[in-house]
């Protein structure tokens, strides 16, 4: 029973009143938005909003309780392994093999997305060399800073030329410098058409996307264009939008964007 | 096909690289086969023994020859009083304490019987069986000798005597290293096999590559393969390493083919990889894995036949060993080195591990979720 | 830096503790296995390890079947040692039986065995055992040869020995010879082992591989209280262990606590604190879960199985094993907890083995708490 992708070909992220719940716990309460394609879409919310439940659901990691979702057409109950080879996913969590090198860690991973050995071998020596790692290509991930392993990590993702990048908190304890350059690396992304939806706390980041919604206790209370929320709320900046929505938040931390 | 061969590489180039796994590699076969062995002794010799003389005759004196010429006893001193050599005991200087009564010889001879008193520090039940069956035995025939220096030998002979002579097959020294030996390349593999597949998964759990793998299309089953295969590798490695240990150290040659060895330890390690991937499925942490694990090895090997003969457990026990793949591999090892047992001879145990094998294994597929 | 931690009082302490042991506590699968272990080699020891010999299946090959040959066999079927098979049997196909290991014990009749027994005054039996296990084929051997023995004395009827000697046995403190007396101090000193280096090394390395720990040290805290609460939990948990370890044994091993109860968690805690100060020096000596358990199994679990004196006879070891097995926490501890339960010995006689256990303690909670500053400078 597989079902033909959807031919909407500008939406790829479809959700509708998507739930997660844990026994009694809503983590998830019933969000609505579309993601179109190529869109970079800022997926924001204070701790423990639920941010990292629903990108869990849209990969495939986590089964909903209630609602729809397509993922590049594909439904996310029915056809979670048909997503997650046009997905490619990094989490907060640090998550190359360690104790591979750099070049065994793409090889792997390109591996098992199936890309030929040629493929394979030109992609290698073109991810190396736009990242400038030619001396660590033959090191372990271990020996990297934080930032290289990071951005090495994104270009893994989006290795296997996905449809949609999820990046959870991508950028996390990364200083403002190679912050920058990671954000030209999902600039890059997004005009090769990678739809990239991510996840920040970081609110200059939350301005480099085209579209943001901001999550407060499971559910989505703010979804448009940052120029657009500020004027909105009539505040300067992003970091005051957010304030705005997520100081009556009831869980996680009361200090938004730490 | 592909996948599994990029699983395959990635897996190897871990292990090897990783210092904690070399070490093992080499470590356990050699601390395992070199020490233990030369720890399990049983043998029961080397009983201390303690004499309460009151006597001072002739006599006690050949009594006490007869029984330091045995082998078994070590004569550790002499007391005055029982009391005194109680002491001894609860220090645990003393494991047999022999009275004997003032006027012993004499009496003997007087009224054609006598008693000595034996106490045996009981704490340990096998030691103190042996040993007061071995003394009792040594004054059984201390006993007869004096009868034929006393009595006419033709009495004597009208005895029927009914002789019985005893051959030892396999073992004829009856030495406990060849029994130990096979059993403890059996425990060997069982150990290695079982703790790195039950941490490994858990390991990537817990570094969080495990999320990185769920979100990619790998299929379960070869995820599962990929991890397979390079223990049973490494613990085919290692049997053949404690086989040649066993060889060089011990000069135990095994009486049957290396090819029916070899068959049984690979569907055995299949099954236990199995078993280590499905609890690794089932934790969260490492050291919560790893406290499981080692909670069936304990079971697998004390209940495995290792030290005790599975034929003298109670039911319920034999319940246990025989839902135990270890015990199978150990009694085969044994079978095969020792005794020279064929293919035929181990059909039954194959048929049972390569149950072990399926359920084990189609149990941790279906138990990795890719999706919670 | 003193001063501030000295303004933390002894209740913000408990918390950390109390912290500590949500964490234990919360992990039900771990704390399942802690408190089964015990439990599970108390039944495993008590009841399913034995040497006794039972049933074993033999071979009864009987070319006389005569009076004698089938009286001797119905006594040997009568004792349950044996379960016999009646049957004619060459040597290949005794070698086969061995080899499937379907029977342990072959016992041959010559022909004419009653004849040669009633008119030479003299018949040989043959008794024929697989000793690949040499312990179950020499219990073997001497169950059968007793009861044909037995058989032969009441043969000759000798109305009564002249000049006999009669050996009076008295077991002392366990009369019934049961296994229980020996192996429940065992494993008492293997589980607080367990519990205590590897569990306790394994969560403190595991903090330090998460990066928890630094935050722990960076607080205004005394480092060295930090390790200490979270080696708490893991005190107690041992306490309890001992506690239900007693329990089973005295209710369903009949093993009697025959000393001070006081005196055997004094030594107790002395043990435990030895074994968690191994803990804590191994989790500062290691980087990764990994290293600190192979550490712990290898370098702790090993000895103390061996060495303790409780599964493997010390005094039958090669010298060198056993001067290095004096080394060993866990032998001290055991001939204590031994001699407490079973011979109801006091300090009095303990004390050379209190000293020494109590040397090993304080030894390596030093090295553990200096090596733990070199660390942290």
């Amino acid at each position: 029973m597989k079902e033909k992708p959807d031919n909407n070909q500008q939406l790829t992220i479809q959700v509708e009143e998507l739930s997660k719940h844990f026994s009694h716990f809503v983590a998830v309460d019933k969000i609505t938005f579309d993601v179109q394609k190529g869109e970079i879409f800022g997926f924001l919310g204070a701790n423990g909003a639920g941010k990292t439940t629903a990108i869990r659901m849209l990969c495939g990691l986590s089964a909903p309780t209630s609602g729809k979702a397509r993922i590049a057409g594909f439904d996310v109950y029915r056809q979670a392994e048909q997503i997650k080879k046009n997905i490619g996913y990094m989490s907060q969590k640090f998550s190359l093999y360690e104790d591979l090198t750099v070049t065994e860690n793409i090889h792997f991973f390109g591996g098992i997305y199936g890309l030929t050995d040629k493929q394979l071998k030109s992609k290698t020596r073109q991810l190396i060399g736009d990242l400038g790692l030619e001396r660590e290509a033959k090191k372990l991930v271990s020996s990297l800073p934080l930032g290289w392993k990071q951005k090495l990590s994104f270009s893994v993702a989006i290795l296997h030329d996905p449809q949609i990048v999820f990046l959870d908190e991508p950028t996390g304890g990364v200083d403002p410098v190679t912050r920058r350059q990671f954000w030209n690396l999902i600039y890059e992304a997004a005009e090769r058409g990678i739809t990239v939806f991510v996840t920040t706390h970081y609110m200059d980041e939350a301005e480099y996307c085209k579209r943001i919604s901001i999550m407060v206790d499971g559910k989505i209370k703010a979804l448009d264009t940052p120029s657009n929320l500020k004027q909105q709320f009539n505040v300067p900046d992003m970091d005051a939008v957010f304030y705005q929505i997520a100081r009556g938040a009831q869980r996680g931390d009361k200090n938004p964007a730490a | 096909m592909r996948t599994l061969k990029f699983l395959l590489q990635k897996e190897f180039r871990q292990i090897l690289r990783n210092k904690t796994i070399r070490m093992m590699i080499f470590f356990m076969p050699v601390a395992q086969l070199l020490i233990i062995p030369l720890a399990a002794d049983y043998e029961i010799k080397n009983i201390n023994l303690v004499v309460i003389d009151h006597d001072h005759s002739p006599y006690t004196q050949k009594l006490l020859e007869d029984i330091t010429a045995s082998g078994y006893f070590k004569l550790t001193g002499y007391c005055s009083s029982f009391r005194e050599a109680l002491e001894q005991v609860k220090k645990d200087e003393a494991d047999v304490l022999l009275e004997i009564p003032e006027g012993f010889e004499k009496n003997l001879i007087r009224d054609n019987s006598n008693k000595l008193f034996i106490a045996v520090n009981a704490i340990n039940g096998v030691k103190a069986g042996l040993g007061s069956a071995y003394i009792s035995s040594i004054i059984r025939k201390f006993n007869e000798k004096i009868l034929t220096e006393l009595i006419q030998p033709d009495r004597f002979n009208r005895e029927q005597v009914i002789e019985i002579t005893a051959s030892n097959w396999f073992n004829p020294e009856m030495s406990y290293h060849v029994f130990m030996v096979p059993g403890i390349l059996a425990i060997l593999v069982t150990m290695v096999g079982g703790f790195l597949s039950a941490l490994n998964i858990v390991k990537e759990k817990e570094a969080g590559t495990m999320e990185q793998i769920n979100v990619t299309p790998i299929k379960k089953h070869h995820f599962i393969i990929g991890k397979l295969i390079p223990f049973w590798v490494l613990g085919n490695l290692i049997f053949t390493i404690g086989l040649v240990i066993a060889r060089l150290v011990y000069g135990i040659v095994p009486a049957g083919s290396l090819l029916v060895l070899f068959t049984c330890t690979s569907v055995y390690l299949l099954a236990l990889l199995g078993f280590g991937l499905l609890i690794s499925t089932f934790c969260e942490t490492q050291q919560q894995a790893m406290l499981i694990m080692f909670f069936f090895m304990m079971i697998f090997i004390l209940m495995g036949g290792l030290y005790t003969p599975i034929d003298s457990m109670p039911e319920w026990a034999k319940v246990i060993s025989w839902l135990n793949p270890a015990s199978y591999l150990i009694e085969v090892v044994r079978m095969v080195v020792l005794k020279g047992s064929d293919f035929r001879d181990v059909v039954p145990h194959l048929i049972k591990l390569s149950f072990f094998t399926i359920a084990l294994n189609s149990w941790a597929i279906l138990n990795y979720r890719k999706t919670n | 830096m003193k001063s501030i931690s000295r303004q933390f009082s002894n209740q913000q302490f408990f918390s950390f503790v109390r912290k500590e042991f949500y964490h234990v506590m919360r992990d039900r699968k771990t704390l399942l296995i802690l408190f089964g272990m015990p439990v599970a080699q108390i039944l495993i020891f008590g009841f399913a390890l034995t040497n006794e010999v039972k049933n074993t299946r033999i071979v009864v090959s009987d070319y006389a079947n005569d009076p004698a040959s089938r009286r001797i066999t119905e006594r040997m079927a009568a004792s349950n040692y044996f379960d016999i098979e009646r049957r004619l049997v060459s040597h290949r196909e005794i070698e086969s039986a061995f080899k499937e290991g379907t029977i342990k014990l072959a016992l041959i009749f010559p022909a004419q065995f009653n004849e040669s027994l009633s008119h030479g005054n003299s018949a040989q039996i043959q008794l024929i055992t697989d000793a690949s296990d040499p312990n179950t084929a020499n219990t073997l051997v001497n169950y059968a040869s007793s009861i044909i023995r037995d058989y032969q004395a009441e043969l000759n009827m000798l109305h009564s020995v002249p000049y006999s000697i009669i050996p009076e046995v008295r077991m002392l403190y366990n009369p019934q010879l049961k296994g229980a007396h020996s192996f429940v101090p065992g494993v008492m000193s293997l589980i607080l082992m367990l519990v205590c280096v590897m569990m306790t090394a394994i969560s403190i390395v595991k903090e330090k591989e998460t990066g928890t720990m630094e935050i722990l040290l960076v607080s205004p805290f005394k480092p060295m209280l930090v390790i200490v609460s979270k080696t708490i939990p893991y005190l107690i948990l041992s306490l309890i262990n001992v506690v239900s370890i007693l329990l089973l044994s005295v209710f369903l091993l009949d093993v009697p606590v025959n000393g001070s109860i006081l005196l055997l968690f004094a030594e107790s805690t002395l043990y435990i604190t030895a074994c968690l100060s191994l803990g804590i020096f191994i989790s500062i000596k290691t980087a990764t879960q990994q290293a600190a358990m192979t550490i712990s199994l290898m370098g702790m679990l090993l000895p103390t199985v061996m060495f303790s004196g409780f599964m493997f006879p010390i005094e039958n070891m090669p010298v060198p094993l056993q001067v290095l097995s004096n080394i060993v926490p866990a032998k001290w501890y055991y001939i204590i907890v031994k001699s407490i339960m079973i011979k109801g010995t006091g300090l009095a006689l303990l004390w050379k083995e209190t000293l020494i256990l109590m040397a090993m303690a304080i030894f390596l909670l030093t090295i553990s708490l200096k090596s733990f500053k070199t660390r942290l400078e």
